[in-house]
């Protein structure tokens, strides 16, 4: 448990350093275009991770079972344009359906 | 010409669409075994939903909270960026840039960064990111309360949640080919890495590797 705490509180730190950072430095030390494009694609990369390890991995397995089913209906749902709140919800409905078979 | 009291309708719009996503970080984070405290304060002291998701994540899938929060952080790094672009348009004085620097996330930025004036920009900004900020914390508490009742996030599907939230936030950026391709490579990579290595470095790695490669790759049709 105090593991957790110790990574939140490395969390904290790092992401108000970052946004407090941001406002007070003069603009042309970020300036390098390197830099630019891998804050740009940083996010895509990260969140294509992190999908792939919540939809396929259970501990050092990998594995395809209602997870999958839900991402799908969550991508459908987007692609329909309906909002955040609703399609998560609708995901983990989904998902929670399909194991009560 | 925009009005002053157009930006506050449209900012508190964004701000409560926006805040009440928080009842899902709520929920999962109790979830995924954090207590109802830590998932308060996080949603308190670290305001930034992506880099939450992310902490949540990799500690529900038995990742080490360290390696948790390093991928929390890096994907916290785009809000320097934000702070860069706002700060000229904010004109603050170094307190105010300390007692401001927590609202700056994805949505307060995009509701201030377009004003043409000082007095606009910090009217868009500062009514988007509070009123986030409001919501956000009290929808947590009252997710943190669900997910505590719940016990098992499997049976409400709340395992799947996680991944259609990322999905969520990703959907944006996938509308570059540049986009769709990093985000497919950080997904290869990272799955190719889960049997191989302990759980949250597949992440880290996936993304990174996926960056490198982004940033070698240039689409021929653009200029």
């Amino acid at each position: 448990m105090t593991a957790v705490w110790g990574g939140i509180a490395v969390m904290v730190v790092g992401c108000f350093a970052l946004k407090y950072a941001g406002l007070s430095v003069p603009e042309s030390v970020l300036h390098h275009p390197m830099t630019v494009r891998a804050v740009e694609l940083l996010p895509a990369g990260l969140l294509g991770a992190l999908i792939a390890v919540q939809v396929f991995a259970d501990g050092t397995t990998v594995q395809v079972d209602a997870r999958l089913l839900a991402l799908g209906v969550a991508a459908v749902l987007l692609m329909l344009r309906v909002p955040f709140l609703p399609m998560v919800f609708a995901a983990a409905l989904v998902a929670a359906l399909v194991r009560q078979l | 010409m925009t009005t002053d009291r157009s930006i506050i309708v449209d900012s508190l719009g964004v701000g409560i669409a926006t805040g009440l996503y928080g009842v899902s970080f709520g929920a999962i984070s109790t979830a995924s075994g954090l207590s109802v405290l830590q998932t308060c304060l996080i949603s308190l002291l670290v305001f930034t939903g992506a880099s939450q998701f992310a902490f949540v994540g990799i500690i529900a899938s038995g990742g080490n909270p360290l390696t948790g929060a390093l991928t929390a952080v890096l994907l916290g790094s785009r809000n320097l960026f934000y702070g860069v672009s706002m700060a000229p348009k904010l004109d603050l004085d170094p307190a105010r840039r300390l007692a401001s620097a927590h609202f700056v996330i994805d949505e307060s930025t995009a509701m201030g960064v377009t004003r043409t004036t000082t007095r606009q920009a910090r009217l868009g900004f500062y009514w988007t990111g509070i009123s986030i900020f409001v919501l956000w914390n009290l929808t947590t508490f009252l997710g943190a309360l669900a997910g505590n009742a719940i016990g098992d996030p499997r049976t409400y599907g709340l395992d799947a949640a996680v991944g259609a939230a990322f999905l969520g936030l990703l959907w944006p950026r996938l509308a570059t080919p540049t986009g769709r391709l990093v985000a497919l490579v950080g997904a290869a990579v990272a799955l190719g890495l889960v049997p191989v290595t302990s759980a949250g470095l597949p992440i880290i790695l996936g993304g990174g590797t996926a960056v490198l490669l982004g940033m070698l790759w240039r689409p021929k049709a653009t200029t």
